[in-house]
């Protein structure tokens, strides 16, 4: 068998396909409950289940914004929950043409003789986890593999066991009807430049797709959830065409013309900045057989979030910024975002997060 | 007299000779001819040397490895006023990937100094509506092709062939460059005209075969593997200043014999470290793991073993540091084995290899262009017609050696009076191979010849 050919073989492909339909993208919002802690924190509000239920209701509920979304990645708590009104949050989502997705990983673990380099873990089990989420109504999957740049990393070990667990976990996910999202993430932390992010990326993605095949994964029906290719965090910004055109040029030469879509991670840009770089690359002429959208986390949630502060009464206002936000994303994806106007509070702000931790 | 002043840049070797005025009549030699020889092997200074004489003739100046495709260019005379550069560049530019001058360029890890003339080789070659026509039979090889009508394989007679073929006027509409083998990329015409600069009148790239063959390969399955590593830097090198632009090298998998890992492994890696060779030497690297068409298997199972080849090939490549816009692939299609009791149609083909390319090549490599392992010359054809019904992220069109020639020879004969219609052969098959490229070839007026097959069992080149 060349790749997977089972019984979700062409659900996969049409699920992946849709993800990436241009005008849409995914929001992620599968914070763990001790992350989202850090984030409610952050705004004065208690940790409880309440409300993070309330949060997760003030995104998915607000009027207007489901239609430039394509699928939600959700942490497993919120997959069982329901609105204020008793109505399960993936009903609501079904409705409105957005897939739910899951997070499948259960965090990194450091890798042992190397220089605090991590693999993700979450295999054990997998299979059955992914069936159950299958029949609570997910349709997509994710998992978050971490790596570094440094003098000496990523080193091969790194890169060979990331990539290992991805293409485990994706071929795990499409025997029971998820698509999974590939996630390589290389953090932004360091002085390096551009072209140091470029080498790195090519040669990770060159990895993670080789592992893909040896584990004959179907790529028809799989999603890449990358990196920008951008500047270190230390290390000067520069234009978003440039962005734009590393990026791309280090797609090109990676990711197979058979990948429907990237959805690209913000990593810490700030809303505006990711917003804007994803537009550039949209503009950006050249080979493209592939969608080029979004799976933002805090880019798209910061300014809602501020708005919100944890009151009922600013729920509207924090509604009206998330709508916002997704507008403007959904517009780069057709590289017609037209750039700052009036950004809520928050917007423009680095959302950098020094080794962060999921 | 003012002397002559030359700045000499960087990795280049200039020759002088001098030749003295006639010596008086009783001398033994009627002129005196010294070589002046100078080399500059320093990376980053040019030095000058200035002359006082009027009887020092430039006779040659090659550039090494590193600098501009000028190594064929002209003498420079010597006069008062003239300060010519040797060298049409700046020593600013990086002469290799050891500098440690600042990179310029935006690609830092794949760059050599010939990076952009590579791309831009690659996109010529990848041009719509054209392909490459393969003439780099090896001598024994094309012995079988004089043989079959009745031919003797002399020197005389390969000429007379590729002369044949290579100054078919108009051939250049449809072919946009030539795999030659070694012997003809230093050969010329009858009429003294090398053949390289045929081709280059008609906008044709010259190519040359660079591997050494296949011979077994120990502890496989009676597999091969292919050898022509060894000295492949300085010979690619040789190559380039004599004309050549890209390279080909053509290794094979067996589907019956497995493949086993280790032949996969070693087609693969193989192909990777010529590649960054070639490049390294201004060659655009052909990567060509040929899938054997031998066997009884179905279309499955092609595209099983396809898509683990190339995803090794891909690997390797990118291992080695390959700059992919500056690559074309020359796979096989994804067929049955010949000896399958099902033939595949044109659609079939082109459904079962267009899934196994969009899944395995990146969209920077800028074209593939198919070999036809044994099809008929229609078959081939048809198929590529096929495979550009719609746009692909790549330029998809042939390379083909028998599926062109097959009815060229059947024509000439071996006659001089036959070389103008053999000429209209060529030319004829190249439309129907440039047309299937832009995906609007017509099978109707076809010959009963342009339909056999051309499948020999256990095919060795």
């Amino acid at each position: 068998m060349s790749c997977y050919k089972g019984k979700y073989a062409d659900e996969l492909i049409a699920n992946a396909t849709y993800i990436g339909t241009p005008g849409k993208g995914i929001l992620a919002a599968d914070e763990s409950t001790g992350t989202i802690g850090k984030r409610l924190s952050s705004i004065n509000v208690e940790n409880t289940e309440s409300n993070r239920r309330a949060l997760r209701e003030l995104l998915f509920c607000t009027p207007g914004a489901m239609q430039y979304l394509s699928g939600v990645i959700l942490f497993e708590e919120t997959l069982y929950q329901k609105t204020a009104a008793g109505k399960l949050f993936v009903d609501v989502m079904k409705e409105a043409k957005v897939l739910p997705g899951i997070k499948v990983d259960k965090g990194t673990v450091e890798l042992p003789g190397t220089n605090g380099e991590t693999t993700t873990q979450g295999l054990d089990g997998l299979g059955a986890r992914c069936a159950q989420y299958y029949s609570a109504g997910a349709r997509f999957a994710k998992w978050r593999a971490v790596l570094k740049i440094g003098p000496n990393e990523p080193s091969q070990l790194a890169i060979n066991e990331n990539a290992y667990g991805l293409a485990r976990y994706a071929m795990i996910c499409q025997e029971n009807g998820l698509v999974p999202i590939v996630e390589p993430e290389i953090l932004v932390d360091g002085p390096h430049d551009i072209n140091k992010c470029a080498d790195v990326t090519e040669r990770v993605l060159a990895a993670c797709y080789k592992a893909l095949n040896d584990h004959h994964v179907l790529l028809e029906g799989t999603l890449l959830k990358p990196n920008m290719v951008t500047p270190g965090s230390d290390s000067k910004k520069v234009a978003p065409e440039v962005v734009a055109e590393y990026t791309v040029r280090a797609l090109q030469r990676t990711m197979p013309s058979a990948v429907p879509a990237v959805v690209f991670l913000s990593g810490g840009q700030s809303e505006e900045e990711a917003t804007v770089n994803l537009n550039a690359m949209n503009q950006y002429k050249g080979k493209k057989p592939w969608s080029l959208s979004f799976s933002f986390g805090r880019a798209l949630q910061q300014s809602t979030l501020k708005a919100w502060a944890g009151k009922d009464e600013n729920v509207k206002k924090a509604q009206e910024a998330f709508l916002a936000r997704c507008k403007a994303n959904s517009e780069a994806t057709l590289g017609k975002y037209q750039g700052g106007g009036s950004l809520s509070e928050g917007a423009s702000e680095s959302l950098h997060v020094k080794d962060y931790k999921y | 007299m003012t002397p002559t002043t030359f700045r000499v840049v960087p990795h280049t070797t200039i020759v002088f000779i001098y030749k003295s005025p006639t010596l008086p009549a009783d001398s033994p030699r009627k002129q005196l001819a010294i070589l002046l020889v100078i080399t500059n092997p320093l990376p980053h200074s040019p030095f000058q040397i200035s002359l006082s004489s009027t009887n020092f003739f430039l006779h040659t100046h090659r550039k090494s490895r590193f600098e501009s495709p000028m190594a064929s260019a002209s003498f420079v005379k010597l006069n008062a006023s003239s300060s010519p550069w040797i060298g049409q560049r700046s020593f600013n530019q990086r002469p290799g990937s050891s500098s440690r001058l600042p990179a310029t360029r935006v690609s830092v890890v794949r760059a050599g100094s010939y990076s952009e003339e590579l791309v831009k080789t690659a996109k010529t070659i990848a041009s719509p509506g054209r392909g490459i026509l393969a003439i780099d039979e090896s001598n024994a090889t094309c012995g079988k092709r004089l043989a079959s009508i009745g031919l003797d394989n002399t020197e005389a007679n390969r000429q007379a062939y590729r002369q044949l073929l290579l100054t078919t006027p108009g051939l250049g509409q449809y072919i946009s460059g030539s795999i030659l083998f070694e012997e003809t990329l230093y050969q010329s015409t009858t009429d003294g005209k090398k053949m390289v600069d045929c081709l280059r009148e008609q906008n044709i790239v010259p190519g040359i075969k660079v591997d050494k063959g296949l011979v077994p390969l120990p502890g496989s399955n009676n597999e091969s593997w292919c050898q022509g590593l060894d000295g492949l830097a300085s010979r690619s090198a040789e190559y380039y200043s004599q004309g050549a632009r890209f390279a080909k090298w053509r290794t094979v998998v067996s589907v019956p014999c497995g493949p086993s890992a280790l032949a996969v492994k070693e087609a693969a890696w193989g192909l990777a470290r010529y590649a960054a060779i070639s490049q390294d030497n201004g060659l655009v690297p052909i990567v060509e793991p040929e899938i054997l068409l031998d066997g009884d298997h179905p279309i499955e199972r092609t595209l099983e073993v396809a898509e683990r080849v190339w995803s090794e090939v891909f690997y390797y490549l990118a291992e080695n540091n390959v700059m992919f816009e500056g690559i074309l692939l020359k796979p096989s299609m994804v067929t049955p084995g010949a000896d399958h009791k099902e033939k595949a149609s044109p659609e079939t083909v082109a459904k079962y290899t267009l899934t196994m390319l969009k899944r395995r090549v990146p969209p920077a490599v800028p074209g593939i262009m198919f070999l036809s392992g044994g099809q008929s010359e229609m078959e081939a054809t048809l198929n590529l017609h096929a495979m550009n019904q719609s746009p692909n992220p790549w330029h998809v069109s042939f390379s083909y050696a028998r599926a062109l020639q097959n009815s060229v020879l059947k024509t000439w004969q071996g006659q001089p009076e036959n070389v103008e219609a053999g000429q209209k052969a060529l030319l004829s098959r190249a439309k129907a191979n440039s047309l299937a490229q832009l995906g609007k070839y017509s099978a109707d007026g076809e010959s009963e010849d342009a339909k056999k097959g051309m499948f020999v069992k256990g095919y060795t080149y």
